[in-house]
């Protein structure tokens, strides 16, 4: 019974992504400015409002920022190009199947089961930065996490649950037309990024690119963290630009848009996204966030409360109110759809208006939290660093499989309904990297210390740092497993026979 | 839609899309008060939408 159960969930997954099973065709490839449009969009979301806020409350300096993102969303660029983009216009192949050929389909259903529910998280910080400026229309005050508040007033939910509730309806009536409404918004709000920032200089007493830097220094990007936040340096801000799409690029996620490319040379459109969205957007938001701290403490305010609502209505008055409230409501909706496309594999026969408003509703709980705003940066740094290591085993399945003489998609060509070393990696590396971060952040865990040898003692390691270990150790621990695996049961090919 | 129709709506948008950041440029400037830039992001947001919907293609990507 319970074989027949597991049997049907995975058919009903498969079933679900059917209709791309197959390599997408030569008459379906696009072009340079499909992706260029595409990034362009997909990128400035709502939550830019957020991080580049929380980059100036964490203390970085100016050079942090403006060298540290330019650094860390370049080696995104580069993840995107050289790692993600060839292996998809090889394969072009959607990451479901890619994982499904590698990994086996218990390990992908966990998978798509785990990224529905950290989308439903995704939509619900985007739900919670467009309520910040729905709120502010009506005079109702959001909540300020530093300030304590870690409950918003009633006013709030209430408001939160009308905008969530809109969101999940349109992803359920209409994803095709909000989706091309999407498109017609992003040529537009990068420009109200930039020009709210720009009109904003003057009032933090910058007059010119003379005194430009000395200000940005001693105003925006002080490089001393606000009280109740941590100290974050250059590596924080590299780590933070490579780390918050590394789910897509080095994870392989992206392999989904990049199989429609004509070339692997497409990837290098990304650094449309992360140029526009990860580098200006958060450089103005930041800006934005001095310039509202400024004047509230001009105003008496000992406790200023930098949402995206108020600093863009600071900065670009109701053109700002509307870019808050697209930008979250524009990506919070596909995030929200593919978050309900992923829940309904696990619910037989239930129609797909009912997942889609299940999943509304875990986004609405979500954006009625203040510390998931407060904290994202370190929810996109768990969450890139979790679902990572699938896409590494995928790299190193593509190129270095071969070259070691072992069998590429071994779970798919033996049948296996998991892989065992795709679960060693996946866990190993997230579970050594968590070990590491929590002994030093986390009391419980301060006792692994006294376990480690020396040089792992010592090790302080941070969320942001730590992509490239997580990599390492997730793609040794599977090439090691899968060395042991193909030769203790060598795959049998119809030749040798 | 006909070929002059198209080309005015995208006039019109792209005014709109210079409404909404060329004025912030003149109030770093001091060229301006704050309160019309104010404004006139409003009008460029207007424009804006109210024309580029009918003339940007959708995606045709089955993603």
């Amino acid at each position: 019974m319970s074989s027949l159960k597991k049997s049907s969930l995975i058919e009903r997954l498969d079933a679900l992504y059917e209709y791309d099973r197959e390599p997408v065709t030569e008459d379906k490839l696009h072009g340079w400015s499909t992706f260029i449009a595409m990034f362009s969009s997909e990128h400035i979301a709502g939550t830019e409002f957020v991080l580049g806020t929380l980059l100036v409350l964490h203390g970085v300096t100016a050079f942090d920022v403006f060298a540290g993102l330019a650094v860390g969303n370049m080696l995104a660029v580069l993840s995107w190009a050289l790692m993600c983009a060839p292996v998809a216009v090889r394969e072009r192949l959607t990451v479901y199947w890619q994982i499904r050929k590698i990994a086996g389909p218990y390990l992908t259903i966990l998978y798509s089961g785990l990224f529905a529910l950290i989308l439903c998280l995704l939509a619900g910080a985007m739900v919670n930065v467009s309520t910040t400026a729905v709120s502010l229309t009506m005079d109702i005050s959001s909540p300020n996490f530093i300030a304590g508040d870690t409950v918003p007033s009633i006013a709030w939910i209430t408001i939160a649950i009308g905008v969530g509730t809109v969101v999940a309806v349109l992803a359920v009536l209409g994803f095709e037309r909000l989706a091309h409404f999407a498109k017609v918004a992003a040529p537009w709000m990068p420009l109200v990024f930039l020009a709210a920032a720009v009109s904003s200089l003057p009032s933090l007493g910058i007059t010119g690119m003379s005194n430009f830097w000395q200000i940005a220094n001693e105003k925006i990007w002080t490089g001393v963290a606000r009280e109740g936040q941590m100290q974050y340096s250059f590596w924080h801000c590299v780590g933070l630009a490579w780390l918050c799409n590394i789910a897509q690029h080095m994870g392989m996620g992206d392999v989904t848009i990049f199989r429609y490319a004509k070339k692997w040379q497409m990837g290098f459109c990304s650094a449309f996204g992360m140029f526009l969205g990860h580098y200006m957007a958060w450089i103005c938001s930041g800006i934005l966030c001095a310039a509202f701290i400024h004047a509230q403490t001009a105003a008496g305010d000992a406790n200023p409360n930098p949402t995206p609502g108020n600093i863009a209505m600071l900065g670009a008055g109701y053109a700002g109110i509307v870019c808050v409230v697209l930008a979250g409501w524009t990506t919070a909706n596909p995030t929200l759809y593919r978050a309900g496309l992923a829940f309904q594999v696990a619910t037989p026969n239930w129609p797909r208006w009912a997942v889609t408003m299940i999943a509304g509703a875990v986004m609405i709980i979500t954006a009625c939290i203040p510390a998931v705003l407060h904290y994202l940066d370190r929810i996109v740094a768990y969450y890139g660093l979790f679902f990572m290591p699938l896409g590494a085993f995928i790299f190193i399945d593509f190129w270095l499989f071969p070259k070691l003489g072992l069998v590429r998609n071994y779970a798919e060509r033996k049948g296996l309904m998991m892989s065992w070393p795709a679960a060693i990696g996946w866990f190993g590396s997230f579970g050594i990297c968590f070990v590491l971060y929590a002994k030093d952040q986390y009391e419980a865990w301060a006792w692994v210390n006294d376990k480690l040898p020396a040089f792992l003692a010592h090790y302080k390691a941070d969320l942001f740092s730590q992509v490239l270990p997580a990599w390492i150790i997730a793609v040794t621990l599977y090439t090691l497993c899968s060395v042991i695996q193909q030769k203790k049961s060598p795959l049998i090919t119809e030749k040798e026979n | 839609m006909t070929a002059p129709l198209k080309k005015a709506l995208k006039i019109v948008s792209f005014t709109g899309l210079v409404l909404s950041v060329v004025p912030a440029f003149l109030v770093f400037g001091g060229i301006i008060t704050k309160q019309l830039y104010l404004e006139i992001m409003f009008l460029g947001m207007v424009l804006w939408f109210s024309t580029a919907i009918f003339w940007i293609k959708k995606d045709h990507l089955d993603l």
